[in-house]
C-alpha cells in the first residue's frame, strides 16, 4: 500500500494519546477514554480502509492473477498488507505516548496491552469482513454501502436489537442469553473484555455481577480471545474460499 | 502444448463458452477471431486460470489447469486493458515483476526498441494510451516462456511500434514458441498467423490455414473469407 493514509491514521492516534494523557493525568484513566474511542473508531477504519484499498488495487490484483502466484497467497498477502499497517499505525501511535508518559511505572499496564490487543483483533477481523464485501460487489458504491452498514450494525444497531430483546423477554433468566449474545458481536466482545478488565463492572449491577464471573476470569478471558480469533478466521476462510472460486 | 475439452462457461445466465474443443501441438502463430462476446478473451482467461469454467478440461504443457499455478511459469500474457496500479512509475512495475517471476529477463532490449526511455520515471496513470500499450506489450515479452497470449496486442499502437511489435512476434516465433493472438485487424493476422481458430458462439468453428480458410469459403480475399465464414458457413 505504501499509502498516506496509514500514516496519517498513526499520527491520528500519536495525537489522540498525548491529547488523552494530556488531559486526564492519569494512565489508567486515559486508557478508559481510549476504550471508548477505539471501540468504535478501529472496526470503522478497518471497514473502510479494508474496502477502500481492495477495490483501488483492483487492477494491480488482475495483473498479478495473470503471472505464478498461487491466488490464497495474493489475497492474503493483500490482507495482510492492510490489516497489518493499520495494526502497526494503531499499536505504535498509542504505545509512544503512554510509553513516554510512563506506562512502564504504571499499575495500568495490563489493561492497555489488552486494549491493544483487542484493538488489533478489531483491526483485522474488521479488514476481513471488509474484504469480504468488496470481494463479492463489483460495483463499489454498493460495497461501501455495505461496508459502512456493516460497521452501523456491529457499533449500533447490534446493541439497540440486544436490549430490546432483554426488555422484550425481561421475564426470563437472561444470563445466558446476554452472554452468547456479546460474544456474536465482536465490537460488544471487545468492550466488555475491557470493562471487566477495569474493574468497574460494579457499576453494571446484577447483570455486570454475571459477566465478572464469567469475563473477569482466566477462563472467560481465553474463551473471549478464542471468540476474537475465530471471528478472525472464519471470514479470512470464506475470503480465500471465494477468491478461489471467482472469475476476473 | 495446449489442449481444450468440452469447456463450458457461463456467466450467470450468459452461456459464454459452449462445448469448445482446442488443441494445439505445434509451434507457431495462432489467431484467435471471432465477433465480439463470442469468447475469445473467455477462453484465454480459462486458459490462464483467471476464469474458472463451468466444466471441461484444460491442459497447458501436459499439466491440467485447474488449481493449479505453477503452469502458469511457462505463460506471457498480455491483458486486453492494460490496467496497471496507477501510483507505480514504470521502471518500479517492470522491477516488481522480474521481482516476482524470478527468471532472466529482456527488458533493456525491449524499453530501447519501444523508445520507452524517456517514460521509465513516469507514473503509469500520466502514460498516454499508446504508451501505457507499450509497457504492456514489455511486460509480455519481457520473459522467455514456451506460450505467448495477446489480447488485442495492436491496440492504440503507433506504425513504428506495430513494425517492432511485429518483428518481435515473428523472432519469438523463429524461437520456437506458441503464440496466441487475439485481434480485429485483418490485415495484421493475414500477414503473421499460420492458423486461425475462429469461435462463434462459444464454439469454435473453423481450425485451419489462412489457405484452407480461402478454399473452403471460396473467397479470394482474406477479410471476406472471414466475414463468409460466420453467415454461410454450414453451405460450404
Amino acid at each position: 500500500m505504501r499509502s498516506r493514509w496509514s500514516y496519517v491514521y498513526f499520527l491520528f492516534y500519536l495525537a489522540l494519546g498525548f491529547v488523552l494523557l494530556f488531559l486526564n493525568n492519569d494512565v489508567s484513566k486515559a486508557v478508559i477514554t481510549l476504550m471508548n474511542v477505539i471501540i468504535v473508531l478501529v472496526p470503522l477504519i478497518g471497514t473502510i480502509f479494508g474496502v477502500m484499498y481492495f477495490y483501488n488495487s483492483k487492477e494491480f490484483t488482475e495483473l498479478l492473477l495473470a503471472l505464478p502466484i498461487k491466488r490464497s497467497s495474493i489475497f492474503t498477502g493483500q490482507y495482510l498488507g492492510v490489516a497489518g499497517s493499520l495494526t502497526l499505525s494503531l499499536v505504535m501511535g498509542l504505545g509512544i505516548p503512554f510509553i513516554v508518559y510512563g506506562l512502564f511505572r504504571s499499575n495500568a499496564i495490563w489493561d492497555f496491552s489488552l486494549l491493544l490487543v483487542v484493538g488489533a483483533f478489531l483491526t483485522l477481523i474488521f479488514t476481513a469482513l471488509s474484504f469480504n464485501i468488496a470481494l463479492s460487489n463489483e460495483n463499489k458504491i454498493k460495497g461501501f454501502g455495505y461496508a459502512v452498514l456493516l460497521w452501523l450494525f456491529f457499533a449500533v444497531i447490534y446493541d439497540g436489537l440486544f436490549l430490546l430483546s432483554l426488555i422484550i423477554f425481561e421475564d426470563y433468566p437472561l444470563d445466558k442469553y446476554s452472554l452468547v449474545a456479546t460474544m456474536l458481536n465482536p465490537v460488544d466482545l471487545s468492550r466488555t473484555l475491557i470493562l471487566m478488565k477495569l474493574d468497574i463492572s460494579a457499576l453494571m449491577g446484577y447483570t455486570g455481577a454475571v459477566f465478572k464471573s464469567f469475563f473477569g476470569t482466566r477462563s472467560g478471558l481465553y474463551i473471549s480471545i478464542f471468540m476474537l480469533i475465530l471471528w478472525t478466521l472464519i471470514p479470512l476462510y470464506n475470503l480465500i474460499r471465494k477468491a478461489n472460486k471467482k472469475d476476473f | 502444448m495446449i489442449r481444450i475439452e468440452d469447456l463450458h462457461k457461463k456467466f450467470g445466465r450468459n452461456q459464454v463458452l459452449s462445448g469448445t474443443n482446442l488443441s494445439i501441438k505445434s509451434p507457431g502463430i495462432y489467431a484467435v477471431l471471432g465477433p465480439n462476446g463470442s469468447g475469445k478473451t473467455t477462453l484465454i482467461k480459462c486458459i490462464l486460470g483467471m476464469v474458472i469454467p463451468t466444466s471441461g478440461e484444460i491442459e497447458v504443457e501436459g499439466k491440467a489447469v485447474k488449481e493449479n499455478w505453477k503452469y502458469r511459469q511457462e505463460i506471457n500474457y498480455l491483458p486486453q486493458i492494460a490496467n496497471f496500479p496507477g501510483n507505480l512509475r514504470v521502471f518500479e512495475l517492470i522491477a516488481m515483476i522480474k521481482d516476482l517471476r524470478q527468471k532472466p529477463s529482456q527488458d533493456d532490449v525491449l524499453v530501447s526498441s519501444f523508445g520507452l526511455a524517456p517514460y521509465l520515471n513516469n507514473k503509469l496513470a500520466s502514460l498516454s494510451g499508446g504508451t501505457r500499450q507499450k509497457v504492456n506489450i514489455l511486460l509480455a515479452f519481457m520473459f522467455n516462456s514456451p506460450l505467448i497470449i495477446l489480447d488485442e496486442p495492436t491496440t492504440g499502437l503507433d506504425p513504428a511500434a506495430l513494425i517492432s511489435l511485429k518483428k518481435l512476434i515473428q523472432k519469438e516465433k523463429s524461437q520456437g514458441k506458441t503464440i496466441l493472438i487475439t485481434t480485429h485487424i485483418m490485415q495484421f493476422v493475414e500477414e503473421m498467423a499460420d492458423t486461425i481458430i475462429y469461435l462463434l458462439e462459444g464454439k469454435i468453428y473453423f481450425k485451419g490455414t489462412i489457405k484452407e480458410l480461402k478454399e473452403r469459403t471460396g473467397e479470394n480475399i482474406f477479410d471476406r473469407a472471414i466475414a463468409k465464414i460466420a453467415t454461410n458457413f454450414e453451405n460450404v
